[in-house]
């Protein structure tokens, strides 16, 4: 697993997910606290391509062995695709949970949503790191 | 003090002493006076080990078993030969007292077995997963039911009345809670599904087709037709197999059957008036991670030496709760075990030989009882269904002489009040056969005569 | 130490491996009918072509593998099994004897119930003993399983409401219920409602009174709690619940530790479910067969499952005569194939026989002073510290362990107490239920035990934590001495290897 931190310039959901924004189109995962509190991940159920995602509201779900954990997102948007990857090492959430663990990317809908999200200063001070 | 437990008084008084209770009372004082029984219960007094071996003796006899008269009986469980060799393993603590294997590295034995029966289970329906097993047959209908209801949100079961009526009653009592519908398609004039209402009755508020392969009246179904039918609105088809018989009869999955389901009591499980047998569920791939009941898989230990657990747990009620893909806890991992020593001693040729002197049986019988109407006419495997005239007359004179002729029909299919349904089993002797013939014979004549 | 003494396990082997084409178990009787060939007697497009791969295999090397495969088992007749919530009893030996009568054993489900008066009369005599014990006087046998008894009292609490023309969307279940409790009441068509624990480990009365609304069909109780705690509102948690017009069921899990002294009928509840697996002996098989029999009140009578087994009064001053009565246009159906799992109401109508209603109650007593005299001993300096009691009352035939003081003084979680548990050759307490306790430890010693060993299990977790605060790795890496060690349970469910290839 990786050790635990949390990337400058990412947004992140106080539900423990975050968004990398890159223009109209932002990347969603979860954070190292989420995959480190579910443990090891063993099946990410991902939306279809093309579904829409509302803010604050649970779009997929991650698995442990023995937990299931809703996935929320932290924008709104179209889902333009999903890491596809994860269905044969879903372990990359542990592993890299914001590069190769990245879980959907979408097209957002309303830009004013980001300015509700937490910077990571932010974010550590809700965890208390 | 029962015999089964062991505190004594002076135990008692050192416990208690221990707790810092005075008394055992002291220990219940929780509970509100007025929830306290005031009386001791209303049962008899316990009894001694040979007292009650005789009392439970002799309820046993005020039974005919299947050792004691000649039964066509079957409709759904079947007088089969258990070998001896599964009395002898069931009987093994190690697999008769333990739990659900919760802690894998001390569970080796039984967690092997259900990786072992889910692949037994796999080969003869040719589906490529299967469960560790379910209750029983029939309440695996409505557990098919409800992965379907989960997979493509549709509320309405379609049902042949070829399904053992036990089944399709189970289906009705579950569907209330699901909230869906159940609509049945009827037989034809030769006891098959019919295929053409079957087309009319599936639509695309369809959840799940429900066939049984051979029907209830033991017909064998036209699959490849059905299946096509059932399919085309993107219900999921379900099919409920007598396993014994698919050493003779192409499997399920031939047939892009989704869910196969079925009541295992044919594999070397005993008749006990019904139950415990077992259920399973074999499914198509992609409903891996949407079936029912525990699931056993192959992985490694620290040490990287082979070993299986439970998996995929997250489908079951002690973890995703409401979300459930069923509420099963228990199983029936013992009555599997039955199952998957029985199909080892069967083997791979032994499957196919039952099956076939069954198939030579039964047209024999269908024969020798040629006089009486045929119900169904069409390709049977272990079981077929007559007309007799006067039933009650043949049912009487067969008692007489300490044969079974089969199952009456009429409770659960009015249309055929005077059917007669026929099993035959490997321990049906061509001798009882032609005994059966000629009581139905003398029945006839009796009845000519009248 | 690098000698070893000891060759290394064998690699686990199936029984599809150890199959050679030509081996046989199986010796078909003779056909005695003319040997007409398949294809004249089923069309050819429905016969399979290549039999299933099973294995051939002679009877010696079956009965070896399976008795290998059975030695890997830890089981209840070879030690201690303190599994909470699952009350791991001693299962008597006669009841396995009188179940394989062949009266019993070799009864066809579908015998004509003048043929099969021994079994109705059991199953009749059967139900009467439950009702008894319960304070209810109406019993299905029925269902399979408790969770099959549980969908059993929602369905019926359904059909209850909807004869009167009601229409409840929601059931109560406690926080703190068995997780079959939520996934029944989904399955019945009901919303699931969660009602609080407070701070003595019973309901929340304030927070059930909230949810207490019109709207609510059932409360799902079980009392004692998975806690092992006897809830002590349980008068003004049925006066709430019948005030509103729902159902109260009871799960019937924990009946072991009332028997005899306390009966859910008495407290107000409508329908109860009993585990005849656990209160009353059935083998738990390596995860069943159980059964579930319900027992319900009189207004819930109308609507139990068909068939219904019934006394009727004798016609020719005989003895009564026993039949199973399909008859009831308000019952809720079936919910199974025929009438329920026999062979289990022989083994626990056996063991009541036995101990008698005197021996119930000595039972849940019993089992009661089992619970409590090991919580005792468990809460002395050396183990008291690391696992602190969750809720700290008198309880019920079993109670609840926190290992958050092991996890924090002592660095190991309580999966690694249950793994070098078994190093001791003992079975570890149920782990990590109930959720809301921190590292959970469900410990049910059962009635069974003797003084003895619950002496000698408290030993052992002393031993253990005193080792644990040595060299915690020696728990972390545990167990050492089973077949196997700890299995890679992730990569099981990542890539999941659910049967065996087998070669064509």
């Amino acid at each position: 697993m990786a050790d635990e931190n949390y990337p400058d310039g990412l947004l992140y959901h106080p539900e423990h997910d975050w968004a990398r924004i890159e223009g109209e189109e932002a990347t969603l995962g979860i954070t190292w606290f989420a995959q480190d509190a579910l443990g090891e991940v063993v099946f990410f159920d991902p939306p279809a391509v093309g579904s829409t995602l509302t803010a604050n509201e649970s779009y997929a779900e991650v698995e442990s062995v023995k937990a299931v954990s809703d996935v929320y997102a932290p924008l709104s948007g179209e889902v333009i695709a999903v890491n596809d990857d994860l269905s044969g090492s879903p372990e990359r959430i542990n592993d890299d949970p914001y590069g190769e663990g990245w879980l959907v990317r979408i097209k957002t809908a309303e830009a004013s949503e980001r300015d509700s999200l937490l910077d990571v200063a932010a974010y550590r001070e809700l965890l208390g790191r | 003090m029962t015999r089964y437990t062991s505190a004594t008084d002076e135990d008692r008084r050192e416990m208690l002493a221990r707790i810092g209770a005075g008394s055992i009372e002291e220990l219940f004082a929780e509970i509100p006076a007025s929830m306290r029984l005031d009386r001791p219960l209303a049962l008899p007094d316990g009894r001694s080990e040979q007292e009650v071996f005789d009392h439970l003796g002799q309820l046993a006899d005020r039974n005919r078993h299947t050792d004691r008269e000649v039964t066509f009986l079957g409709a759904g469980m079947y007088d089969h030969y258990v070998p001896a060799l599964i009395d002898s393993i069931l009987s093994r603590s190690e697999f008769l007292t333990p739990y659900t294997p919760y802690q894998p590295e001390i569970s080796q034995g039984g967690l092997q077995v259900m990786f072992e029966f889910q692949t037994a289970i796999s080969e003869l329906t040719g589906l490529p997963i299967s469960n560790a097993s379910l209750y029983e047959g029939p309440s695996s209908l409505p557990a098919a039911g409800y992965l379907a209801i989960q997979e493509n949100a549709r509320s309405r079961f379609v049902v042949s009345r070829g399904v053992h009526p036990h089944a399709r009653e189970t289906l009705e009592t579950y569907a209330r809670g699901f909230g869906a519908t159940v609509v049945e398609a009827p037989l034809d004039e030769h006891g098959t599904t019919d295929p053409e209402q079957l087309s009319r009755l599936v639509d695309d508020q369809t959840a799940a087709v429900f066939l049984q392969q051979p029907n209830f009246l033991g017909t064998v179904e036209q699959m490849g037709d059905l299946s096509e039918r059932a399919k085309r609105t993107g219900a999921l088809l379900v099919c409920a197999v007598d396993p014994l018989t698919l050493g003779v009869l192409r499997p399920p999955g031939d047939f892009g059957v989704d869910v196969c389901i079925g009541e295992g009591q044919t594999l070397g499980n005993r008749l006990d008036f019904g139950g415990p047998s077992f259920g399973f569920f074999a499914a198509a791939e992609r409903y891996i991670r949407k079936m029912p009941g525990r699931i056993a898989g192959e992985t490694v230990d620290a040490d990287g030496r082979r070993g299986f657990v439970l998996t995929l747990q997250t489908r079951e009620q002690h973890i995703r709760r409401e979300k459930a893909t069923h509420n099963i806890c228990t199983a029936q991992a013992l009555n599997a075990l039955a199952g998957v020593i029985y199909l080892s001693w069967l083997g791979r040729r032994g499957l196919v030989e039952l099956g076939e002197l069954m198939v030579r049986r039964t047209a024999y019988a269908r024969e020798a009882l040629g006089g009486l109407a045929a119900i169904n006419p069409g390709p049977v495997v272990r079981e077929f269904a007559v007309r007799v005239p006067d039933l009650d007359g043949l049912i009487v004179r067969a008692r007489a002489a300490g044969v079974n002729p089969g199952y009456r029909l009429g409770r659960d299919y009015p249309e055929f009040g005077d059917g007669l349904l026929v099993a035959i089993t490997e321990r049906r002797t061509r001798e009882q056969i032609d005994q059966l013939a000629e009581l139905v014979g003398a029945s006839a004549r009796e009845q000519a005569s009248v | 130490m690098s000698t070893r003494l000891i060759p290394e396990p064998a690699e686990a082997v199936t029984i599809f491996e150890r199959s050679k084409p030509g081996r046989r178990a199986f010796t078909p009787p003779p056909t005695d009918v003319p040997e007409v060939a398949i294809e004249e007697l089923l069309p050819a497009e429905l016969i399979r072509r290549e039999p299933p791969r099973l294995p051939e295999i002679a009877e010696p090397e079956i009965v070896r593998h399976y008795n290998n495969l059975s030695k890997k088992n830890f089981d209840l007749d070879t030690g201690f099994y303190p599994l909470g919530s699952c009350t791991m009893k001693h299962n008597p030996k006669l009841n396995e004897r009188v179940a394989a009568l062949p009266g019993h054993a070799k009864l066809h489900p579908l015998q004509e119930p003048a043929y099969a008066q021994g079994a109705l009369e059991l199953m009749w005599r059967l139900q009467g003993a439950l009702a008894e014990v319960s304070g209810l006087p109406h019993v299905s046998l029925q269902p399979s399983a408790g969770s099959h008894g549980e969908l059993a009292g929602l369905l019926l609490t359904r059909a209850y409401h909807e004869d009167r023309g009601e229409q409840r969307t929601k059931v109560l279940t406690p926080d703190t219920a068995h997780g079959t409790n939520p996934a029944t009441v989904v399955m019945a068509g009901y919303e699931v409602v969660k009602v609080g624990t407070a701070p003595d480990g019973g309901i929340d009365l304030e927070d059930l009174e909230r949810k207490a609304t019109p709207d609510v069909a059932c409360l799902m109780l079980t009392n004692p709690n998975t806690l092992g705690l006897f809830d002590l509102n349980i008068e003004r948690i049925a006066e709430i619940v019948h005030a509103i017009g729902a159902t109260l069921y009871y799960d019937g899990a924990n009946l072991n530790a009332v028997m005899g002294i306390s009966r859910p009928g008495d407290m107000g509840f409508d329908i109860v479910h009993f585990n005849l697996h656990k209160s009353f002996t059935q083998p738990h098989g390596g995860g069943g067969p159980g059964a579930g029999p319900i027992a319900v009140s009189e207004r819930i009578e109308p609507y139990l499952p068909t068939p219904q087994v019934v006394q009727r009064p004798p016609d020719n001053g005989d003895g009564p005569v026993y039949d199973l009565d399909f008859d009831r246009p308000s019952s809720i159906g079936r919910l199974r194939g025929f009438q329920g799992n026999y062979g289990v109401f022989v083994r626990s109508y056996a063991y009541i026989c036995s101990v008698g209603g005197d021996g119930l109650r000595e039972v849940s007593e019993t089992a009661v002073l089992n619970a409590n005299y090991l919580k005792a001993l468990l809460a002395d300096d050396g183990i008291g510290e690391y696992l602190p009691v969750a809720f700290d009352r008198m309880c019920m035939h079993e109670f609840v362990l926190s290992g958050s003081g092991a996890r924090e003084a002592l660095g190991i979680r309580t999966l690694d107490i249950a793994k070098r548990l078994l190093d001791h050759r003992v079975h570890p307490p149920t782990v990590y239920f109930p959720l809301l306790v921190d590292e959970a430890l469900m410990i049910e010693p059962t009635e069974t035990e003797t003084k003895e060993t619950l002496d000698r299990f408290a030993e052992i977790m002393r031993e253990l934590l005193a080792e644990a605060a040595e060299d915690p790795e020696i728990a972390r890496n545990a167990p050492y001495s089973t077949p196997v060690r700890r299995l890679d349970e992730a990569g099981a469910a990542r890539r999941p290897v659910v049967r065996q290839p087998l070669p064509e």
